[in-house]
């Protein structure tokens, strides 16, 4: 059912939407951001300023914009979906063109107050805009070649120039956020098989392509694959990186070895403690059942989500909060693997914990989306 | 758009479906990560506790020893040397200014050392050790070794430090190394891992910083156990580092010293170039600093000492200065004109002392004038009235393109800092620079090699060897890396009529060895040695109204900064040329008297190799180069080796 179906009328309106907000997602994310506030606090070594205060400043008012999204009603928002795309698009143009050039990859936007990362709003608006076009799309065409090809170009373009930047994890997030979306609007299996053969394919060719004239990846990427497959190949490098975050993970144990007792980080033997390898040092001092209960929490994010969408009629509202809880699934995931040493380092961020200013403020206004389309759900 | 109930329904269906789906995948995912954790946090916890806690695993750089640098003969110019020096680490050291009040009862240590030390340490992180003292006697360095144990976090070192054991001789030419700077780094585009040592030394100026890669070798890495306090408990395995690669210059020590004890404390600069190879076998600049100060960390005083010097001794000034070539440049105008066909080899100009361009008048530098003179007399005499008419015949663009020819104006590939392009002035370039014609008078000034001409004394050195042998000559200051020849450049025909070289070399004998020449007091009596070359006189002003109605003014009278240059060209022996050299004498007055018998003096160590028989000069001069020799500080011929240079 669309909202072009149902009366409107039975949508709660003003200070009433409190009521309706789905509140055990509130305290779900809420409870993630606290334990990344006590990490920051404890990888500073104890010092609030450094990274945990700012980050909670962050938190407080990506939490108010969160609301303000949420009760602005759905519909609105899916008349902005094309324009939230364009302006994303526009605004990775102009990184391409004169972006900040920073760790070695040009991502940042300088707007004076925040370095803004136009791939990471790209995260939200290419789940947006294929939400908004399943909508309308009359569902028996969904899997024409031609209604495919649509969305599939939509997701490429701006894929395309996230790999210039070139940043491998923001693209691969991008791409499956379009793909969980189209897989979610009933486009038929034999696509998503078709293009998975394709990209074993081009995996293929690339690490084929090493060393030739017409090498399809930078020297540096390779030698992450490299290091991932066998870390001992570079001890110097982000070999050592992923052995000595393995160590921190595995020597935390079962409970831990206590709050700010994290050897590993202490002793700086861990890279980006603050940031991508964030989960080492909270696997490192509360050991298996801190880090398996940060993981719930994140399952339980995901559970709520689907739920939420399940139950909602409105066709744009359970798409795009089934994309967004994909999106929000990729980012823990990705990190995790990373991390543990299943996946190659591609420099993701653990969603709400690791301190950075972008992706916390854009993975809240995701879940001010998630939250309007859950009170102005058809009853 | 309305859609019909059916069709609403069924897709909504189709959503929940594949909801369910996703949701199921994601939890086999999280089951996956959960796994792994358990796996990794419970089942092998043991072996990761034992890497993190007992015996955690550091991996050390292990630096590499530098590159040495010799000469063409195999003698050291940079070489490594034992370092001993103590480290602290504030970790271990608990008491960090109590532990170096304790130390410096053992060792000689400043307050400000201590001090230096102490804010050092506060800055980094505990686990990294700072240097405390450097270049300790092996007598200090072992009695500290001795007392360790009571000295929590002391350690004593033994490093390498780059030394120079010809000192101030080839300063300029192989430079000096120093710590690695924020500088350095930020236009390093992916930093060697050497670079986070501390204090780790790379090149500076010169070929340590131009061969820098070469000569900087691999690190080498070693593992190493340490406990929870991060102390080392023994040594697991180690990989060795690449040494840096031999490095073997063309130049040759013992005429490079005698260059640089030559040129003395004079602001000048000298090149010897084998003619043949393009060989650079010295080229000096002087007064030159003792590169060994910087690599210990110069002082700030010894340091504004050198650059408030008014000799300016950190400047390279055979290939960074760029002065106007003044008569030397005559035999680049005679060529010119040859090639163009405005004068004939034989043909004579009157030079009556000046030539009038409209209302103004080129003076020649002898008053009276020279009468007739043939391209012989006019190189033999230096006319300048004669290079006027030239100059104004053949025009500025022709004189630029030989000029370019023979090397002039052109940027030469050297391992050296800063090597000046020079400027070979065209009508275009003008235009460009001055957004002004070219005027006939630019042209009569370019004609003596002044006005905008400006030259290195590696140029005319250039320019010098390939007039002598008619080929593009290229230079080479590197012989081997790593004992693989440096190919020696190709050096082409210039494409100059033999007849017009022959007629230009004939000129520049007829200066050192026909009686009245400009070089007349400078010959060469032995016959295997004979020299011919050229002087010049540049001005570095213009000479006022007031001036020139006063009459000249004797550069003796004028302040040491507004003197005329001096240089010199030369090559020998005049048949059968070897060797080409050019002295330039920054304010030194004379081409002649000043930069001649320091170019001939050069040119007969380089011919005979090492101190010529007194025989090669003129009985008169004999008594004269006696003395001079004895005065100039000279390594002993025999002491080649890499041993510390005993001076003579």
């Amino acid at each position: 059912m669309s909202y072009l179906e149902y009366n409107v009328k039975t949508v709660p309106a003003g200070l009433r939407k409190v009521f309706y907000i789905n509140w055990p997602l509130v305290i779900l994310l809420t409870a993630v951001a606290s334990a990344g506030f006590l990490m920051l606090y404890s990888v500073a070594g104890g010092n609030l300023d450094r990274w945990a205060e700012p980050q909670m400043k962050r938190f407080a008012v990506g939490l108010v914009l969160m609301f303000i999204v949420g009760f602005v009603p759905i519909w609105f928002w899916r008349n902005m979906a094309a324009l939230a795309y364009l302006v994303s698009l526009v605004l990775l143009l102009i990184v391409e063109f004169f972006g900040h050039v920073g760790m070695g990859a040009q991502r940042w936007i300088n707007l004076g107050f925040i370095m803004l990362q136009p791939s990471e709003l790209m995260k939200i608006s290419i789940v947006m805009l294929l939400a908004a076009y399943y909508d309308w799309l009359d569902v028996k065409r969904s899997s024409r070649p031609l209604w495919v090809a649509i969305p599939a170009l939509l997701i490429l373009l701006p894929v395309g120039l996230v790999l210039t930047q070139p940043d491998l994890g923001t693209a691969i997030q991008v791409s499956l956020g379009g793909a969980i979306v189209m897989f979610a609007a009933g486009v038929s299996w034999i696509y998503f098989a078709v293009v998975i053969v394709a990209v074993v394919g081009l995996v293929a060719v690339v690490m084929m392509s090493r060393g030739t004239p017409w090498q399809l990846l930078h020297d540096y990427q390779f030698l992450r694959i490299d290091t991932f497959l066998d870390p001992s190949t570079d001890p110097l490098g982000a070999g050592y990186h992923i052995s000595q975050a393995k160590i921190a993970l595995g020597s935390g144990g079962w409970a831990g070895k206590g709050f700010m007792q994290g050897t590993q980080s202490r002793l700086n033997f861990l890279p980006e403690k603050h940031t991508d390898f964030i989960f080492t040092t909270l696997a490192e001092e509360f050991g298996f059942v801190g880090a398996f209960s940060l993981l719930l929490l994140y399952a339980l994010i995901i559970a709520f989500c689907l739920i939420s969408a399940v139950n909602n009629k409105d066709r744009f509202s359970s798409l795009l909060t089934i994309g967004i809880a994909g999106t929000f699934f990729l980012f823990f995931a990705v990190n995790m693997s990373m991390v543990m040493g299943l996946a190659p380092v591609v420099g993701v961020p653990l969603p709400l914990v690791s301190y950075g200013g972008s992706a916390m403020m854009v993975l809240l206004v995701a879940f001010g989306l998630v939250q309007s389309a859950h009170i102005h759900r058809p009853r | 758009m309305r859609r019909s109930p059916k069709d609403t329904q069924e897709s909504a269906r189709r959503i929940t479906r594949r909801a369910l789906i996703l949701g199921t995948a994601q939890a086999a995912f999280v089951a996956v990560l959960g796994v792994r954790m358990h796996h990794m946090q419970v089942d092998e916890a043991e072996d990761f506790r034992l890497l993190a806690e007992e015996n955690r695993i550091n991996i050390r750089l292990i630096p590499p020893a530098r590159g040495l640098i010799h000469d063409r003969n195999g003698a050291l110019l940079a070489g490594n040397e034992q370092n001993y020096r103590v480290v602290i680490t504030r970790e271990d050291a608990g008491d960090v200014e109590d532990v170096l009040h304790r130390l410096a009862r053992l060792i000689p240590l400043s307050a400000e050392d201590i001090d230096r030390t102490l804010k050092e340490s506060q800055r980094r992180s505990a686990f990294v050790p700072i240097t405390v003292a450097e270049r300790l006697d092996w007598e200090d360095f072992s009695r500290v070794a001795v007392n360790a144990p009571a000295l929590p976090g002391v350690t004593p070192e033994v490093g390498l430090s780059r030394h120079y054991p010809l000192g101030p001789d080839f300063a300029h030419i192989v430079g000096y190394v120093g710590p690695v700077s924020d500088y350095d780094l930020s236009k390093m585009e992916n930093p060697d891992p050497l670079m986070q040592i501390p204090k780790f030394q790379i090149g500076k100026i010169g070929v340590e910083a131009k061969l820098e890669d070469q000569l900087r070798g691999k690190a080498g890495t070693k593992r190493i156990e340490v406990n929870a306090l991060g102390r080392v408990m023994r040594e697991i395995d180690r990989v060795e580092g690449q040494a840096g690669a031999r490095v073997q210059l063309t130049c040759d020590m013992h005429l490079q010293n005698y260059v640089q004890a030559r040129l003395g404390e004079e602001s000048a600069a000298a090149v010897a170039i084998d003619v043949d190879s393009g060989d650079i076998l010295a080229i000096a600049s002087s007064p030159s600093f003792d590169p060994n100060s910087f690599v210990r960390g110069i002082s700030t005083a010894e340091y504004s000492a050198l650059m408030s010097h008014d000799h300016r001794p950190m400047a390279n000034k055979s290939v960074q200065g760029t002065y106007p070539p003044g008569s030397t440049f005559k035999m680049v105008v005679a060529l010119a004109a040859l090639r163009a066909g405005v004068v004939r080899p034989e043909e004579t100009i009157y030079c009556p002392g000046y030539t009038e361009l409209g209302n103004r008048r080129f003076h020649c530098w002898k008053r009276g004038g020279h009468g007739s003179v043939g391209m012989t007399e006019s190189l033999q005499h230096s006319c300048d009235v004669y290079y006027y008419e030239l100059a104004k015949r053949v025009g500025i663009d022709a004189i630029a393109e030989m000029g370019r020819m023979l090397g002039l104006g052109v940027r030469h590939d050297l391992p050296m800092s800063a090597v000046a392009e020079g400027l070979m002035p065209t009508k275009a370039w003008k235009m460009e620079r001055h957004g002004a014609d070219w005027l006939v008078g630019d042209s009569l000034n370019a004609g003596i090699g002044q006005g905008y001409v400006l030259a290195s004394p590696l140029q005319l050195a250039l320019m010098t060897a390939r007039i002598s042998t008619g080929r593009a000559v290229q230079p080479r200051l590197v012989r081997s890396i790593e004992g693989v020849e440096v190919p020696v450049l190709p050096a082409d025909p210039l494409g100059i009529d033999e007849a017009h070289l022959r007629a230009v070399r004939r000129g520049m004998h007829a200066v050192v060895n026909t009686r009245g020449g400009t070089g007349y007091g400078i010959r060469v009596v032995d016959d295997r040695m004979t020299m011919a070359g050229k002087s010049g006189t540049s001005q570095v002003r213009n000479i006022t109204a007031a001036e020139r109605a006063a009459g000249v003014v004797s550069n003796d009278q004028l302040p040491w900064n507004r003197r005329d240059h001096a240089l010199f060209v030369c090559f020998g022996p005049s048949e059968a040329p070897r060797v080409a050299v050019s002295v330039v004498v920054e304010h030194g007055s004379a081409g002649s008297s000043v930069a001649g018998p320091i170019a001939r003096d050069i040119l007969l160590q380089a011919l005979s190799g090492g101190l010529p028989a007194l025989t090669a000069y003129p009985e008169s001069q004999r008594q004269k180069i006696e003395e001079q020799r004895r005065s100039l500080p000279l390594i002993a011929p025999d002491d080649s080796g890499p041993s510390t240079p005993t001076r003579a």
